[in-house]
């Protein structure tokens, strides 16, 4: 067996520039792929984060029309709803329009108790509780702008025009990894009371609300019962699992995604062709040394071996390497993507997902040679020596 | 009396190229004794080479029988001829033909890989192949590192390694000087005499030749009466 791995080993060193341009292609590939995987889970984050126990109450027309805060009470009524908390979307900018993060007007008390993923200190929650102009942010947002507690920091309304004061009163932190950690959270309450001074037609309405249930496998029952409850009503609803909800934005971007898809498949295809016209070239040098070790009384399977543990090592070693590299890189364009996906992590299944494509691309890109080297006739391969 | 160990009974052996179908090799009948040191001869294209890769089992009969130490090797399947001469049969080719990333111990010991040997036994083999060519010090060298000659006796020791019934040598001084092909010339006839190994040999050169005990000369692809004896 030392003694295989050996000749496999100097084999498949003997034209280093060759080898190396070999791995690299494939260690781009592969790189290239575990990003797209690590961007395409990042876009079905706010899927996979969502809770079965959470529906999503919004306006049947659409989610840009507001629905009346008094709808609360009657949702709060209908069997099997446990807690029911709400929010808008307020669009702020702080300081430039670059700055942009995800910033919401919510119910605190009944959105934390909704959404346990967001973890705040006791303290800091009282805090925010208690001040009207107070507002929490994530891990990574305060620590892109570098707020203190206590600090009061101005946000430029888009959809709320003007300069909206805020004193940040607490940093939440997400239960695991795959939690947004970028939003900004204030008080609807305040909003509402601006909006009130200000006479807006807003006043007194939500963007959408969030529901949660005590039974999710009674989720459709409940999502009916809410919509029925406001059929005919001056703003008739559609509710829908946070699940659901969320996959709705997807199905806006869905062709992107499948082209994404297909652009990772050929990453695949490239992988194979790329070892396998390594392999061709191989086996055309060394077309007299597998003559003369079939004439030794090597069979066509046993070269086979030879090279398919050859080609083995070109596909593994890049994908070891290519994975190793992920990780790291992933983090940079992470960094630079924060705004569009706040979690872009690298899915684990990347590792057996590269792994398993290395093996199949690595035996696959040997199969013409194998094929050739099987029918080789011994005495016609000779001929061609000197 | 010696028992034959190679027998070819009315041989026929042709190729095709393209549509055309080239005759090589009509009607042989050719008996060789165990122990024997015999060399083809004949001008480029009388079908030597042809008929020593029938004997070694690297290429197949259209007709006729080839039988190796009783052994009707026509009968063998492609599995079958190949661990047949990995165990039967020595090569020497003209251009040494040893594995360029293997070192010369690496490249005596590649036959030995079939043969289910343990580690230990096979070192034992090959440093015994590499002391009777005389390379025992250099068995860490890489062919490049060798003379043509020295590559030669390598190659000597790879056919020799696995002790086989018969040593084949297809124009084994064709590409080496004349102190090396004599060197390499006195080395297989070592091993014809003082091993008793048979030999089959294919040479242009007639010096080569005169080494061997018979030479039979090929003619279009026909064994013509021609036969030497060079020694008692």
């Amino acid at each position: 067996m030392a003694y295989i791995l050996k000749l496999i080993l100097r084999n498949a060193f003997r034209h280093p520039l060759r080898s190396f341009l070999t791995i690299l292609s494939i260690i781009i590939a592969v790189l290239a792929f575990g990003l797209i995987q690590t961007f395409i889970k990042a876009w079905y984050q706010g899927v996979e984060a969502s809770s079965p126990i959470r529906l999503i109450t919004r306006n049947s027309i659409s989610l840009i029309f507001p629905l009346p805060i008094s709808y609360k009470e009657k949702i709060r009524q209908i069997e099997g709803v446990n807690i029911v908390s709400w929010g808008t979307w307020f669009g702020g900018i702080y300081k430039d329009e670059k700055n942009f993060f995800p910033s919401f007007a919510i119910d605190a008390n009944s959105y934390l108790r909704l959404y346990p993923e967001y973890l705040i200190s006791e303290e800091e929650k009282k805090e925010f509780l208690r001040d009207r102009k107070g507002f929490i942010a994530g891990k990574k947002l305060i620590e892109r702008f570098g707020w203190r507690i206590g600090e009061t920091i101005i946000l430029k309304g888009k959809i709320y025009p003007g300069s909206w004061e805020f004193t940040l009163r607490g940093v939440y932190k997400g239960r695991d990894e795959y939690t947004d950690e970028t939003q900004f959270f204030f008080h609807w309450d305040y909003l509402n009371e601006v909006l009130r001074n200000r006479g807006s037609s807003w006043t007194d309405h939500v963007g959408w609300y969030m529901v949660g249930i005590t039974n999710p496998e009674k989720a459709p029952i409940v999502a009916l019962l809410i919509d029925n409850t406001f059929k005919n009503s001056i703003a008739e609803t559609l509710t829908e699992t946070e699940r659901a909800f969320q996959l709705s934005f997807i199905y806006l971007t869905e062709n992107l995604l499948i082209t994404i898809r297909i652009v990772s498949m050929i990453i695949i295809l490239i992988i194979i062709v790329v070892v396998t016209n390594t392999m061709i070239m191989t086996y055309r040098e060394r077309i007299p040394e597998y003559a003369v070790f079939k004439t030794l009384g090597y069979s066509g399977l046993k070269i086979g071996g030879l090279m398919v543990g050859e080609s083995l090592f070109f596909t593994l070693s890049g994908c070891f390497v290519g994975i190793f590299l992920t990780y790291p890189i992933s983090k940079i364009v992470g960094q630079m993507l924060e705004i569009y996906f706040p979690v872009f992590k690298v899915p684990f299944v990347i590792i057996p997902l590269n792994l398993l494509v290395s093996i199949v691309a690595g035996i696959l890109a040997t199969i013409i040679p194998i094929y050739q080297v099987v029918k080789m006739k011994i005495s016609e391969a000779l001929r061609n020596i000197g | 009396m010696k028992k034959p160990i190679v027998k070819l009974i009315n041989v026929n052996k042709s190729y095709k190229k393209g549509n055309r179908i080239i005759p090589v090799l009509f009607n042989i009948n050719l008996e060789i004794v165990e122990g024997e040191f015999i060399a083809f001869m004949g001008p480029s294209g009388s079908g030597k080479t042809t008929l020593l890769n029938l004997i070694a089992g690297l290429d197949i009969v259209d007709s006729g029988k080839v039988i190796v130490d009783e052994v009707d090797i026509t009968n063998l399947g492609e599995g079958q001829l190949s661990r047949w001469r990995a165990l039967n049969v020595g090569f020497i080719f003209q251009f040494y033909n040893l594995i360029p990333v293997l070192t010369a111990f690496e490249n005596v010991e590649l036959p030995l890989l079939l043969t289910g040997l343990s580690k230990l036994e096979r070192r034992e083999h090959v440093e015994m192949a590499l002391n009777i060519v005389n390379l025992i010090e250099r068995m860490d060298h890489f062919p490049y590192q060798l003379s043509g000659g020295e590559q030669q006796r390598v190659s000597i020791a790879r056919a020799i390694v696995t002790d086989p019934t018969i040593i084949v040598a297809d124009e084994p001084t064709g590409d080496l000087d004349k102190i090396s092909a004599n060197e390499i010339l006195d080395l297989i006839e070592r091993l014809n005499k003082e091993f008793n190994k048979t030999i089959i040999m294919v040479t242009h050169d007639p010096n080569a030749a005169k080494k061997a005990r018979i030479i039979r000369r090929l003619e279009k692809g026909s064994l013509n009466g021609l036969y030497f004896e060079t020694y008692p």
